[in-house]
């Protein structure tokens, strides 16, 4: 019943506007496959064009193989959760959940029977009675994730369906959807912009930029080896720091560490560290002073001036409890852990990328 | 506008708490009003039921029902209206979704186009249809289209007088209907459900015309009240439909005239009543 997903050169341009740039991708069958990036770089168009709401203007995309750019979107086999709340107004949660039987012409009893168990599926048996007005965000979402599996299509394709919830209960449905991912098997290509979501969720993380694939993998590799500059800033943080190479290693902060991946021909670059990755113990007379300090409950970011020659600003990420010890003005030493470093050559600051929705 | 009305009041009695504070407020303004279209309506209803000679009798009702082209043009009335709210909504519909999903920047010249009726009187459109007529006959008696001008013009039951209301209702039916798919996302619930398979005319059944029930249903007594209510364009082009067969026998028969007109607005009324009640009760399911 699962089918794998290719993305295939696909381009799409709306007048001057590239959405997609020769997009390549493929989905595994069984796959959660997360697309992530900042809003207009065409993961949502990518994600519609497998849906059948979008053509693109040249490549194709393949469903279990078979090329399906020029097929109808009512007669493609894949569900679809939309962003905003869908639901069909004038049905109650078990007529929507059915709607795409009674297309089919499934008789009454089954379809009934077969909406029940969906709805128990998904958590609301007791909510089939209910019409979209008297649900929650979190429960239209629920519905609208049994509507589009009622089918057993052999594709899921969730278009952003967590961004207009709130925090909690974005995380438990986010693990539901997981769950249920898991337990069906079903190849699933899920858009978001959020990239804590995308590293949670997904079996593979793709990040696009300007429609294009900058790197796919999954979500640890994603994190910790991001391929390019623009992958390290816009998953997590990223502090740049001031660095030299000498042969394969490099010096920042007074440290020497190994380098990984490619070095740039020129000596001064850019040394990639996450903020989870620096030490941070106050020291009375440390050569750097924090600056701010944030609480986020587990762990308070710092941002830290480093004094000297190739000093800057640092973020750090620190456990909660040490905040007490490490407020505004506080004089500290920073280390970082003594591991392999990426570097990149030294450019002006990226693009910091915008978190907002589509 | 009587549609609107109907419809408000049926929302406004879902919220009565509101009421007891704005009693006399609501009485002030509800008594002045009451007594602005009773008035007339009492008299003329007085006027019809008794006359100096006879005293008070309610023989004008009665010989309503016999008189000469009252049932004829009353059910002309009614099968014109009927003709031209299913044209009306299976124009406007399709096309005002058409141009939401794919063209939206097309839609403010549609609206400026189905405004345009509101602008030009009356009198030039029948100039022209009638010129359009006259002509048009002419022109296309060697085609085999021939009789088709003649068959629109049927007086049984003229066409052409569907078409020319079709436009005529046209702002009015635009609005409705723009609003009704304005409290919609109409983009989502249509790729929702060609998403699960439905076809192009099942989703305009089974989605879109379901929820837009409310906007359909006063597009369609707006139409009604404007065509039974039309003397214009029928009157110029020499039908006798309901409005143009009051005139004419109100300068034979006076109390009989008066009679129609009451008996006119007392069964607009009660379609009125009857569409707000259908949906007055399919809300008030919904909302338990």
């Amino acid at each position: 019943m699962t089918a794998s997903v290719e993305f295939r050169a696909l381009r799409r341009t709306y007048g001057r506007t590239v959405a997609l740039d020769g997009l390549d991708l493929v989905v595994a069958p069984g796959e959660l496959v997360a697309l992530l990036g900042p809003s207009g770089c065409g993961k949502t168009t990518a994600l519609r064009c497998v849906a059948g709401f979008e053509r693109p203007d040249s490549g194709a995309v393949l469903v279990d193989g078979r090329d399906v750019t020029n097929v109808p979107a009512n007669k493609r086999d894949a569900g679809m959760v939309f962003q905003s709340y869908s639901l069909f107004p004038n049905l109650d949660a078990r007529d929507n959940v059915a709607f795409g039987l009674r297309v089919r012409k499934v008789p009454v009893a089954a379809r009934r029977a077969r909406a029940d168990e969906l709805l128990d599926l998904v958590g609301l048996p007791d909510h089939a009675g209910r019409y979209p007005h008297q649900l929650s965000g979190g429960q239209q979402q629920r519905v609208a994730l049994a509507r589009a599996l009622a089918l057993e299509p052999r594709v899921l394709l969730l278009d952003e369906p967590l961004s207009a919830l709130d925090a909690k209960v974005r995380l438990a449905l986010r693990e539901e959807i997981r769950r249920l991912q898991l337990d069906l098997g079903i190849t699933t290509v899920f858009v978001t912009h959020d990239q804590e979501e995308a590293l949670s969720i997904a079996d593979r993380v793709a990040v696009l930029r300007d429609g294009r694939l900058e790197q796919a993998g999954a979500p640890a590799e994603v994190y910790d080896r991001p391929a390019t500059p623009f992958v390290a800033e816009f998953v997590g943080t990223m502090n740049h720091l001031a660095g030299r190479v000498s042969g394969d290693q490099v010096t920042v902060l007074g440290q020497l560490l190994p380098v990984d991946g490619p070095v740039p021909p020129d000596p001064s670059v850019d040394v990639l560290v996450r903020p989870e990755a620096v030490r941070v113990v106050p020291a009375g007379d440390g050569s750097a002073v924090v600056l701010a300090a944030s609480f986020r409950g587990a762990s308070v970011r710092l941002r830290i001036a480093v004094e000297g020659d190739e000093g800057g600003e640092v973020l750090a990420d620190v456990p909660g409890h040490e905040a007490a010890r490490l407020g505004p003005g506080a004089r500290v030493t920073v280390r970082l852990v003594e591991r392999p470093v990426l570097v990149a050559a030294r450019t002006g600051p990226v693009p910091v990328p915008t978190a907002d929705a589509v | 506008m009587a549609a609107l009305t109907g419809l408000e009041r049926v929302s406004g009695a879902a919220r009565p708490a509101a009421r007891p504070r704005r009693a006399w407020w609501r009485a002030a303004v509800f008594l002045p009003a009451a007594l602005y279209f009773l008035v007339p309506l009492g008299t003329a209803f007085w006027y019809t039921v008794h006359s100096p000679a006879t005293g008070v009798s309610l023989s004008a009702y009665g010989e309503l029902l016999t008189a000469d082209g009252f049932a004829r043009s009353l059910s002309l009335s009614l099968g014109l209206a009927l003709a031209t709210i299913v044209l009306v909504l299976a124009l406007a519909l399709p096309a005002m979704l058409a141009v939401r999903l794919f063209a939206p920047r097309l839609r403010p010249v549609m609206e400026v186009l189905c405004t345009l009726p509101l602008v030009v009187p009356p009198i030039t459109f029948v100039a022209g249809i009638g010129t359009a007529l006259r002509g048009g006959t002419d022109l296309l008696a060697p085609t085999p289209f021939w009789a088709t001008l003649i068959a629109a013009q049927d007086p049984a039951f003229p066409v052409v007088l569907v078409l020319a209301y079709v436009v005529l209702v046209l702002p009015f039916v635009y609005r409705s209907l723009d609003a009704g798919l304005r409290t919609m996302d109409v983009r989502t619930l249509v790729e929702a459900a060609r998403n699960l398979g439905a076809s192009w005319p099942y989703v305009l059944a089974r989605v879109i015309v379901p929820n837009l029930r409310p906007a359909l249903a006063g597009a369609s007594f707006l139409t009604l009240a404007l065509v039974l209510g039309e003397y214009t364009v029928a009157a110029l082009l020499g039908y006798e439909p309901f409005a143009v067969w009051i005139v004419t026998v109100s300068g034979s028969k006076g109390q009989l005239s008066v009679a129609v007109s009451i008996l006119s607005l007392l069964l607009i009324w009660l379609l009125l009543l009857a569409v707000s009640t259908v949906f007055g009760k399919s809300r008030g399911e919904k909302r338990k």
